[in-house]
Formats: structure tokens, C-alpha cells, sequence
């Protein structure tokens, strides 16, 4: 589905993916862990297309197409969903506005009918109560005025939503508390079907109990050091990842 | 300070107004016309170099001759006049066209929405009450150069306790090449009393409308007024207004402002009852070459007042907009609560604002504060759109749209809304229409 082929990418000149691998099949899910600054964000935000990121060198293939080659509206169409570390408030849009026209353009990219408000509503207090948030969410500025925790549950909210096929949570757990990142990973595992995956970018092994990985990767300043299986990501709760860093300096030595 | 020559011009187009006044030279107006023509020519026309007109520079209005405008045609006026369906009084080059006003007898008994001249003419209370007795010619050269033209106009007068369900809409619509008019609004409604008024500016040419409104609440009295700002692009606009409130009373005034060349719009609104709220809004969409100068002043001159100031603006083109907002807390206006925040979004590269906001306070107790941003689009919130399969155009207009629909959604008069929102439309895209309904 997903296939990173030697990333290289930098803002304002500073190279901070430094050629990535990755190779994502429908149907998985995929853990990157990395130290703040490895690049695991910038990864997330390049699939995603965000501008400020220059790809200098490789290549992202979704589904066979050139990913780079399309903006970030064709990538959403197409079915690719970011899930923003630090969803943006957006005074005087209404959420439940924006996520139907925002599903409306999705739809009308794959040729189906749009939804009217009311068919709207239904899908949306289905897709709520899934995040356990209140109807009012939606009837308020996206984002505005809501907790870290809401931000956070809203964006699952919009996956749910949207079913993309490919989701990449960028940090989604970063500072919720045990019931929020549950009330996510049950949102996530919902989503989860043979023909979807999910790229779970990620600081600690703490939302990897809930939503349990396929593989480990190992982001070490903007290369993939390591992979493996869900038991990597125990191991680098436990051992922190200096022994990695000790490992690359011995691989690259 | 040097004194611009060009005033000249003003002057004589004075002495030939003045010959034609037969008769009205007994009437007690005519005193204040000659006053107000010794003041104009003491104060001169201001440069830049004087504090309050720092970035908005008068000189075209010094340098060409505007003369009086002869009956004219009135066709093609550049912007369409929201219908509405309400009682109004038409005004052509500042004279009262019986013909063109409606529904004027559908008012409550006892209301008067008349023209100026009539009431004039006719020695009305109000007039000599109150006509002039606001709105300040001796410091501002522009409300000299009205006040020494009065002729026509509107008077409202809502006596006591009357309450007027529909809106009264005031249309001035101009026309000619370097034309002027000095239209003239007096509204006074009385205590326990409710109105709304409108006055909308509209017009086609190069001509300068001078206006000057008086708004005198009493005690308890609620009213609102709206102008409309739609004058045609190559034309020139400077508007006073002046306010006083009675104890208890609810004032609010929204600016709109989207036509003209050169305008400036002067709000002050006096607080002076005690326990009165003002609301004093603007919204303001500039395009091309448009300078738009929004002046305003609350002056809290008792205790225990409330106001509210919210400015927003879209800048397009190579347009200038300028906003200048004073409160001015007097020393016995304890428990003022004033609020002033003033945002402009810049959507064009050489679009450009200025904002100052001022606060003078000599009472102890009280809770100001005041708030201006000037900015661009969110890129975040562009990408954020974006991101969730909304294109890119479509999300600067729905980003647009949000930044106005939160003034826009002040206005109480539906129509004036709906004509709002449809001209933001017309400018921005309509994927965000529904959205201006949510």
C-alpha cells in the first residue's frame, strides 16, 4: 500500500529524513518510535504533503502512484488521513461543517453521491458516541476551546469519519491520559480491516498495548536504524534508546 | 501647523449656497451655518503631520473643485441597494426625494422620519434642541464644512415610549463628476423609545459625500444603527458620527464599509447616562486602491457603562485600511467595562493596515482592554483544511468567510445580513455558504 523508497527531506534547507525504507501492506499496522528530533514527525507531515517540506531525493509510492505528485486535498482523496500532533483551531468553522464538506470532497473524488446535512448528522453521532464525545463537539469552531484530550479524540473523530486507508497517527498519545488514549486505540482498532493500515508515529510503548503493532521501526536521526516485531517497542521502554544509538554508531562505523 | 490653500474652492461654492437660501436667513440654522463656515475656514483642511489623520492624507479632496450637483441620473449606481421592504427615505445628492421614499406613512403615530429641510423649515423642537449640539464642528473641520451646508437630510424622532418594529432605512444616493453633498441625519429617540436605523450610501462617479449623523438616545432606550458603506469606487466619503446616551439606554452602531476611493468613517460615541451599554462595530472588505480610515472614540462619562468595539476587515488589492480607536474613561466612570479589539486579515501582498488602539483613564475601578491583530491566513489551518481533502482555494475562502461571518453574524437586520454574506460570497466562493448559516 505504502512504499517510502530512500526519503530524503529537509526544511529550509536543514536534511532531516535522511533516506527512509518503509514498506507498509494493507491489512498492518506499523510503529515508528523515535527521540524527539529523529524525524518522525517530519515523516508523518511529508506523506501528508505538507509544503514546508522539500523532498530532495526517493520516492513515496500509495498504491502503486506517485504520492509525491499529488497535493494534499488528491492525498485525502485518495485515502490517506493525517492525524495531526497539534490539530489547528479554526475560529468561525464549524466542525460539523467542515467534516461534511470535507467528506463531500472526498466522495465526490470517488464518484459517489454527496451527503445531505441530515445523513450527515446520522453518521456523525454514530462516529461520536465511537470517541465517546458529545453531539456539541461538532456543533463548535473546530478545535477551538478544546482540551489537549478532545483534540486529540476529534482527530480520530475525522479518521472515523473519513475511513481512510491509510492512517498515520502523528503522536496521537503524546499527553493524554489512560482513559483518552484507550477511548483512541478503540477508535483506531475500529478503523482496522484487511484493506487498510495504519502508521503509528509515536514517542513511548504506552498506546502500543492498545494498539498493538505488526512492526517496530526505529527512527534515528531521519533513518531507520531498526525493525522488528511488537516486542522491539518493549524493549526501548525498557532500555531507552541509547543502546540503539550505540548499535548504529557500531553498524556505521 | 500650515494650513492647506485649497479651501478656497469650499468657500466660494459657500457664498453661492448662501444666495440661494432665500428667506432662511432668519431661520435660527443660519446662524449656526455661518459659525460653522468661520470655524471650517480657521481649521483648514488637515495634513498628515496632524496626530489624527497621520496615515490618511486629504489632499485630493483639497485639490479638486467639488461643486454643487445639479438634478442628475440615477441609474447605474455601482453597487446594488439591499431591498429592505421597509419604510425609506431617498435623498439624491443630499436633497429628499419625495417620490423615490416609501412607506413612510406605515411609521407608529407620532414618529417622524422626515426630511431635514421640511423640519427646518417648519421650526421643529428637535431641530433646534438638538441639531448641532453633538456633533463637535468647532474641532473637526469636515463636521464645520456639514454643519455649514445644512440643508437636507433626515430627522427621526421616536417621542417617549414608542416603540418602531421596522427598520427606517435612510438611502443617500449620489451621482455626478465632482460633485458634493453634506447630508445630514438627526435621530433622536426619546426615553423608554426603540428604533432601528439604516443609512446606506450608494452612488455612481467621482463625487464626495460628506455626512454627518447625530444619534441622541434617552434613558432606556434601545436603538440600533447600521450603515452601509457602498459608495462607488472612484467616489469620496467622510462621515461623522456622534452619539449620546441617556442612563440605561442600549446604543449599538455597525460600520460597514465597501465602497469609495477615500473613506473615513468617525464613530464617537458618548456614554452619558449612567448604567448604558454601546456597541460599536465595523466590518470592512477593500479592494484595489480603496484607503479606508476608521476613527473611533468611546468617551465614558459616567459610571458603571459597558462597550463593546469590534473592528474586522479584509484587505485585498493594494488597499490601505486604517484603524484608530480611543476609549476615554472620565474620572467619575467608575465599573466601566470596555472591550475594543480591532482585526484585520491581509489576503493580498500589498494590502496594508494600520492600528492603534488608545486608552485614556482617569478612573480607578475599571476593566478596559484592547486588542489588535494583523495577518495573513493561517498557513496551518490552510494545510489542516487541506490535509482532510478540501482544496486549497476552497479553504482560503472558507477561512475568509469564518473571519467575517463572526461580524457579519451581529447584524440583527436579516436582509442587511443576507446582502452581507452574498457580497463576501460573490468575492470569496460559496463552498462556505452553509456554513455562514451554521
Amino acid at each position: 500500500m505504502l512504499e517510502v523508497k530512500n526519503l530524503h527531506a529537509s526544511v529550509e534547507g536543514t536534511e532531516i529524513l535522511r533516506g527512509i525504507d518503509l514498506k507498509v501492506n494493507a491489512g498492518e499496522v506499523h510503529a515508528i518510535m523515535g527521540p524527539n528530533g529523529s524525524g518522525k514527525s517530519t515523516l508523518a507531515q511529508v506523506i501528508a504533503g505538507h509544503e514546508a517540506y522539500d523532498v530532495t531525493q526517493g520516492e513515496i509510492l500509495y498504491e502503486g502512484e506517485d504520492l509525491l505528485e499529488l497535493s494534499p486535498e488528491e492525498r485525502a482523496q485518495a485515502g490517506v488521513f493525517l492525524a495531526f500532533q497539534y490539530p489547528v483551531e479554526i475560529p468561525g468553522v464549524n466542525s460539523a461543517y467542515f467534516m461534511r464538506a470535507a467528506l463531500n470532497e472526498l466522495r465526490k473524488a470517488r464518484g459517489q453521491e454527496e451527503l445531505d446535512a441530515l445523513d450527515f448528522l446520522t453518521l456523525a453521532r454514530e462516529k461520536l458516541s465511537l470517541v465517546e464525545m458529545d453531539e456539541s463537539f461538532i456543533n463548535r469552531s473546530v478545535n477551538e476551546g478544546f482540551s489537549g484530550g478532545e483534540k486529540k479524540r476529534h482527530e480520530i473523530f475525522q479518521m472515523a469519519v473519513l475511513e481512510p486507508r491509510l492512517a498515520v497517527m502523528d503522536e496521537t498519545d503524546s499527553g493524554l491520559d489512560i482513559d483518552a488514549l484507550r477511548i483512541v486505540a478503540k477508535g483506531v482498532n475500529s478503523l482496522h480491516s484487511e484493506d487498510r493500515a495504519v502508521v503509528v508515529v509515536t514517542h513511548y510503548q504506552r498506546l502500543l498495548d492498545y494498539i498493538v503493532p505488526d512492526f517496530v521501526h526505529v527512527l534515528l536521526n531521519g533513518k531507520i536504524v531498526k525493525s522488528g516485531g511488537k516486542e522491539l517497542a518493549h524493549k526501548l521502554e525498557e532500555k531507552g534508546y541509547d543502546w540503539i544509538r550505540q548499535e548504529h554508531k557500531t553498524v556505521t562505523a | 501647523m500650515p494650513q492647506n490653500q485649497d479651501k478656497s474652492s469650499y468657500l466660494s461654492v459657500f457664498r453661492e449656497f448662501e444666495s440661494g437660501l432665500n428667506g432662511q436667513s432668519q431661520n435660527p440654522v443660519h446662524g449656526l451655518r455661518t459659525s460653522a463656515i468661520k470655524q471650517f475656514e480657521s481649521l483648514g483642511f488637515p495634513t498628515t503631520r496632524d496626530e489624527d489623520w497621520i496615515h490618511t492624507n486629504v489632499a485630493p479632496l483639497t485639490k479638486l473643485t467639488f461643486g454643487r450637483p445639479s438634478e442628475t441620473d440615477i441609474e447605474d449606481l455601482a453597487s446594488p441597494v439591499p431591498d429592505l421592504g421597509c419604510p425609506t427615505l431617498v435623498f439624491v445628492n443630499g436633497k429628499f426625494s419625495a417620490n423615490r421614499s416609501s412607506a413612510l406613512d406605515t411609521l407608529p403615530e407620532g414618529v417622524t422620519a422626515t426630511s431635514l429641510r421640511e423640519a427646518i423649515d417648519s421650526g421643529n423642537k428637535q431641530i433646534i434642541g438638538h441639531l448641532a449640539q453633538h456633533a463637535r464642528y468647532d474641532t473637526n473641520t469636515f463636521t464645520a464644512l456639514n454643519t455649514a451646508f445644512i440643508d437636507d437630510g433626515a430627522l427621526i424622532h421616536v417621542p417617549v415610549g414608542k416603540i418602531v418594529e421596522t427598520p427606517i432605512h435612510l438611502l443617500f444616493i449620489s451621482s455626478g463628476t465632482q460633485t458634493i453633498s453634506h447630508p445630514r441625519v438627526l435621530l433622536v429617540a426619546e426615553d423608554n423609545a426603540q428604533v432601528t436605523v439604516i443609512e446606506t450610501y450608494v452612488g455612481t462617479g467621482n463625487y464626495f459625500t460628506n455626512s454627518v449623523t447625530e444619534l441622541v438616545a434617552g434613558d432606556n432606550t434601545v436603538v440600533d444603527h447600521y450603515k452601509l458603506g457602498l459608495e462607488d469606487a472612484e467616489a469620496y466619503h467622510i462621515a461623522a458620527m456622534q452619539t449620546c446616551q441617556g442612563a440605561n439606554s442600549n446604543v449599538s452602531t455597525h460600520s460597514v464599509s465597501l465602497g469609495g476611493l477615500l473613506v473615513r468613517n468617525e464613530v464617537n460615541a458618548k456614554l452619558a447616562g449612567e448604567g448604558c451599554e454601546a456597541t460599536v462595530n465595523g466590518f470592512y472588505l477593500l479592494e484595489e486602491n480603496q484607503h479606508l480610515d476608521n476613527h473611533t472614540l468611546i468617551e465614558h462619562a459616567q459610571p458603571n457603562c459597558t462597550s463593546h468595539e469590534l473592528y474586522k476587515g479584509i484587505l485585498g488589492g493594494s488597499s490601505q485600511g486604517v484603524f484608530r480607536g480611543k476609549i476615554h474613561v472620565h474620572k467619575i466612570a467608575q465599573k466601566t467595562d470596555a472591550f475594543q479589539t480591532n482585526q484585520n486579515l491581509l489576503v493580498s501582498e500589498n494590502a496594508n493596515a494600520n492600528a492603534k488602539p488608545q486608552l485614556e483613564i482617569y478612573a480607578d475601578d475599571v476593566k478596559c482592554s484592547h486588542g489588535v491583530t494583523i495577518g495573513q491566513l493561517d498557513e496551518d489551518a490552510i494545510f489542516y483544511l487541506r490535509a482532510r481533502g478540501i482544496g486549497k482555494e476552497n479553504a482560503r475562502n472558507l477561512l475568509v468567510h469564518a473571519f467575517a461571518n463572526d461580524i457579519i453574524n451581529r447584524v440583527k437586520v436579516d436582509p442587511i445580513r443576507k446582502h452581507l454574506e452574498g457580497l463576501v460570497m460573490n468575492k470569496f466562493g460559496n463552498l462556505a455558504k452553509t456554513a455562514l448559516d451554521s
